[in-house]
């Protein structure tokens, strides 16, 4: 009896792992057994968009609309403040780093960026031209 | 002149030539060998710093495999301009033998004085070096972000109404194939007093 049952359930597991085939049902990692490699995703190009990229909600970090792969964000220097910066935006017609950037946990008003947003892309991300995998109706804010 | 005068001028000239040929080869030779990245960074000074950094930026690494090797950008391609430099690396070679930079903490506290060094350099220079692969006459503005368009406009570089050009490539492009150095500022692209 036990051993049926169990005979039983291995028989159900591969069915239901081998999915595709029985059910008709396709998953993310397309109709490939478990065991082949999955498929290399599609190569995406950097999105660079003039003007900005639309927020997904109200107050979500602005995205990169631009490639940031020659700037430099360590201990000695942040190359993003050569645009971004209090002194520099109007010239360079960048959006400046937001005023909360320039404040402490303590609350001063700092001249150069507070060390905890000092790491840019830990919140602002460049994007890629990918389109959703499941189609959808989310309309951002605006 | 006797024969054998006109036999002993030939001979010294033949002689001569050949010398010419032999010594002036053997010059040039060794001056194009400490011209290759290999004989750079067989020195461990610029190996484990400067020559990691380039290997992250597009000068290395890129879309179509082209790259610059570091003769390219730091000794000068014409034949004066290139001794002259080439003479001012004897002081290079002290500072090997005094190991002033042979550590990477060394080398990082020199690091702003010898960036400062190359900019003062590119500058005075109006960035020949980059210039030796950089025109603008084959830049194509139109492929450009808006902004480099901007930055590249011709009032730049070309003198406009009797003006002369005011910016030079490095004014802009400072670290772009090593890392910036502390002390530095990108917004006010100045140096720190310390």
């Amino acid at each position: 009896m036990k051993k049926s049952i169990i005979t039983l359930m291995v028989v159900l597991a591969t069915i239901v792992f081998s999915g595709t085939a029985v059910s008709g049902v396709e998953f993310l990692r397309g109709d490939q057994a478990l065991t082949e490699d999955s498929k290399a995703p599609e190569k995406k190009k950097q999105m660079i968009v003039k003007g900005n990229i639309d927020r997904s909600y109200k107050i979500q970090p602005p995205m990169i609309p631009h490639k940031i792969d020659k700037e430099q964000i360590n201990m000695k220097v942040n190359t993003c403040m050569k645009c971004h910066s209090e002194k520099t935006y109007k010239e360079k017609k960048a959006p400046k780093a937001g005023d909360s950037h320039y404040v402490t946990r303590d609350g001063k008003v700092q001249e150069t960026v507070s060390s905890r947003r000092y790491f840019c892309n830990q919140c602002h991300a460049p994007q890629v031209e990918a389109k959703p995998l499941v189609e959808n109706t989310f309309v951002g804010a605006k | 002149m006797t024969k054998a005068a006109k036999r002993g001028v030939f001979g010294t000239l033949v002689i001569g030539v050949v010398l010419g040929i032999i010594l002036w080869g053997g010059f040039n030779t060794v001056m194009e060998w400490t011209n290759t990245e290999e004989f750079c960074i067989s020195c461990h000074e610029m190996e484990q710093t400067v020559y990691q950094e380039l290997q992250e930026t597009v000068h290395f690494t890129n879309r179509t495999g082209v790259r610059a090797t570091c003769p390219d950008c730091h000794v000068p391609k014409e034949w004066v301009h290139k001794i002259v430099r080439k003479i001012q690396a004897s002081n290079e070679l002290y500072h090997k033998f005094m190991g002033t930079i042979d550590t990477p903490e060394k080398f990082e506290e020199k690091r702003l004085e010898l960036a400062q060094n190359v900019w003062r350099a590119m500058k005075e220079t109006d960035s020949r070096e980059c210039r030796n692969c950089h025109k603008f006459v084959s830049m194509d503005l139109d492929k450009q972000d808006s902004r480099s368009a901007d930055a590249h406009d011709p009032h730049y570089w070309e003198a406009v109404d009797g003006e002369k050009p005011t910016k030079t490539c490095i004014d802009c492009h400072k670290g772009i194939a090593h890392s910036l150095p502390a002390g530095y500022d990108p917004a006010t692209d100045e140096v720190a007093a310390h």
